[in-house]
């Protein structure tokens, strides 16, 4: 296992130095210059414009840029952003807990509904269930996410009143704790209703964010259960004299589960990486968002250093997944 | 009291190319202790009318029968609970696949432990103890360091070795072996079925063997009941049916036993078991019977006396020459 994890690991390497010159070269593909965005409509003189160019390194060659970049990120240092001036690790960090505890509310919300969902299809194949089941994944996975979001807020928040509009948190409480996690710090701040609010102001966007993973998933899941249910080992297992329940949840679902998990991997690095529509709308304050303004902005250091973590944190996602195949399935293991 | 008592069992397939019936009026007699096997070509609906008195087919599956009793109890009026009671207890099953039949995901000793678990009252160091003493019982060797071995870790003789310790966990009164040997090799066949019957021997359980073997037969049953086409077409114990066989199918089966082959040229029996779309009018062997006439090819056939075997046939053979023709015409 551990010879399989540091292999693993070592093919990080090459896919990492690979992740630094598409991120490094990708920003710089786009038109614009990041200089005369800074200066706004006003404009710039040429000597304040070569004055900032050096000032930011943009007067050194590319090749020369990259390096710099690359000793950087050795040294822990993915640079600083030119408009808000702050390191760009430390924006990062800042505003990743908010994308984190929605992706991980959104992917526990599809992972929770859309196996049982995708194994009572795959049991009750035909049948009512199934059908509603199956167009209403199909319905969810096709439908357009900002549209989807906008209902449920013209329907729950301002026709209903039921939950917030957008943000994480309303604004009579100041949280400010050591997770960034607004579940868990306003439950550790004991201000009353702070809790209420915050899970108030998720459900939505989660709902939202979790609507095509949880179509995506139930689906895999109802295929692959298709597939292993006519299995012998199904059969043995229903020989046994076992209950529907253990012989569909346990014996077939557990093989069933390497395509459900590799969906699941996949679903949690896009998620990650940013649900920039759904941050959008809701106003949530995280790195999909982030990572948008970086790039109208042309904030060349924002844009690869958060480019790089996100990749860095799906390749991490990826060695899970890859991990999990062993544990689901002995033969993996052995390989 | 019969241990099984199965009187004109049918099985219907809903497809969609409408209902395929895969077994028709097969009645199947096994007395505790019994050692039998049922006989037939593939599609004969050996496996189908076994894994309906486990109650193990696919919804698409209608069982209807007269009668269908285990141990006393009515199969038919049974709850899925109450069933599950009795399948992997009393009466077990063991499969053509042994390498596909276990789950790859766990490991041997899980999967016995869990017939265990479901159907006995043992703690957890008694399943551990009677597990290794079943692995011992089937001649797993280091049964130990097998229980926590997965499946594709062993070959297909110890797959099925575990098959049968799973089968026999809970001592059951009947075990139902559906083409044990048909996926491992020759020697390792031999090796399974006197493991089969040195279990029956010992432990006084019912066995149904389920072959399209001859010689496995032979050497292995006290009875035959031989299925073709879904129907049984003759039932006898097994040195009368060698020495006799009653109906034209079983005659040809035997013909086409290499030992008792005297020709240069092994006999074989022209054509296929009919499916869905191609069941002959009349008897249902008629189109491959050497001995067949109009009538055959017409009327459906009656069961002959207990004498003839109970054969399936206008003409029932006795020592190769079919009888009552005189009458007929």
């Amino acid at each position: 296992m551990l010879r399989f994890v540091l292999s693993r690991l070592l093919t990080f390497v090459p896919t990492f130095i690979g992740v630094t010159i598409v991120s490094f070269a990708f920003i710089r593909l786009l038109p614009g210059d990041p200089i005369t965005l800074l200066a706004g409509e006003r404009g710039i003189g040429e000597e304040r414009y070569n004055e900032l160019a050096a000032q930011f390194g943009f007067d050194q060659p590319m090749w020369r840029q990259y390096l710099d970049y690359l000793f950087g990120i050795f040294q822990g240092d993915l640079g600083t952003s030119f408009v808000t001036k702050r390191p760009v690790l430390d924006e990062f960090l800042a505003l990743f807990p908010a994308t984190l505890e929605l992706s991980i509310c959104a992917i526990l919300l599809a992972v929770l509904l859309g196996i049982p969902a995708g194994v009572i299809a795959a049991v009750n194949r035909g049948k009512f269930f199934d059908q509603a089941l199956m167009t209403t994944a199909l319905v969810g996975y096709s439908m357009p996410i900002f549209w989807w979001a906008l209902l449920l807020i013209i329907v729950f928040s301002s026709g209903l009143g039921w939950t917030p509009v957008s943000g994480r948190m309303s604004l009579m409480y100041f949280i400010e704790g050591p997770t960034g996690f607004m579940l868990i710090d306003s439950l550790l701040s004991g201000q009353e209703g702070a809790f209420r609010s915050a899970l108030a102001h998720l459900i939505l966007p989660t709902i939202v964010l979790a609507t095509i993973p949880l179509a995506v998933i139930a689906r895999q899941t109802r295929s692959a259960m298709l597939e292993v249910l006519g299995e012998d080992y199904v059969r043995t297992a229903r020989a046994k004299g076992l209950a529907p329940l253990r012989v569909n949840g346990l014996h077939a679902l557990r093989n069933a589960m390497i395509p459900v998990v590799t969906v699941i991997g996949l679903s949690v690095g896009t998620l990650l990486a940013g649900a920039i529509l759904t941050e959008t709308i809701f106003s949530w304050p995280g790195i999909g968002k982030w990572m948008v303004d970086s790039i109208f902005r042309r904030d060349y250091q924002a844009v690869q250093g958060g480019l790089l973590i996100i990749a860095v944190i799906v390749m991490i996602v990826n060695l899970t997944v890859d991990i999990l195949y062993g544990a689901i399935n002995p033969k993996i293991r052995n390989r | 009291m019969p241990l099984l008592e199965i009187r004109n069992l049918s099985v219907d397939f809903s497809t969609t190319s409408g209902s395929f019936r895969a077994v028709d009026g097969v009645d199947i007699t096994v007395e505790p202790g019994d050692l039998m096997a049922i006989v037939g070509e593939s599609g004969s609906g050996k496996s189908v009318s076994m894994l309906a008195v486990m109650g193990l087919l696919p919804w698409t599956a209608t069982v209807t029968a007269d009668r269908m009793a285990f141990n006393g109890h009515d199969l038919r009026g049974m709850t899925p609970k109450q069933r599950r009671r009795i399948i992997g207890r009393d009466m077990s099953m063991i499969f053509q696949e042994p390498m596909s039949s276990l789950n790859p995901c766990f490991t041997v000793g899980f999967q016995i432990k869990e017939s265990l678990k479901k159907h006995t009252d043992l703690d957890r160091a008694g399943r551990q103890r009677r597990a290794i003493e079943l692995m011992q019982l089937v001649g797993i060797p280091a049964p130990e360091k097998r229980l926590t071995a997965f499946p594709h870790q062993l070959s297909g003789g110890m797959s099925q070795r575990a098959m049968i310790a799973m089968a026999l966990a809970c001592e059951p009164k009947l075990l139902i072996a559906d083409e044990p040997t048909t996926a491992l090799d020759v020697t390792i066949q031999a090796q399974i079925l006197e493991l089969l019957t040195g279990l029956q021997e010992r432990t006084g359980m019912a066995l149904i063997l389920i072959t399209h073997d001859m010689g496995v037969v032979a050497e292995t049953v006290n009875r035959v009941q031989v299925q073709y086409a879904g129907q049984k077409v003759e039932e006898q114990e097994v040195g009368a049916l060698f020495d006799d066989p009653h109906h034209p199918y079983t005659a040809a089966l035997l013909a086409a036993l290499p030992e008792r082959a005297t020709e240069r040229r092994l006999p074989t029996i022209p054509g296929v078991v009919p499916g869905q779309f191609d069941r002959p009018e009349g008897c249902l062997f008629s189109p491959r019977c050497r001995f067949a006439d109009a009538r055959c090819k017409a009327v459906e056939p009656v069961q002959a006396s207990r004498e003839m075997g109970l054969a399936l046939c206008h003409y029932p053979l006795s020592h190769g020459e079919p009888t009552n023709r005189e009458k007929a015409s």
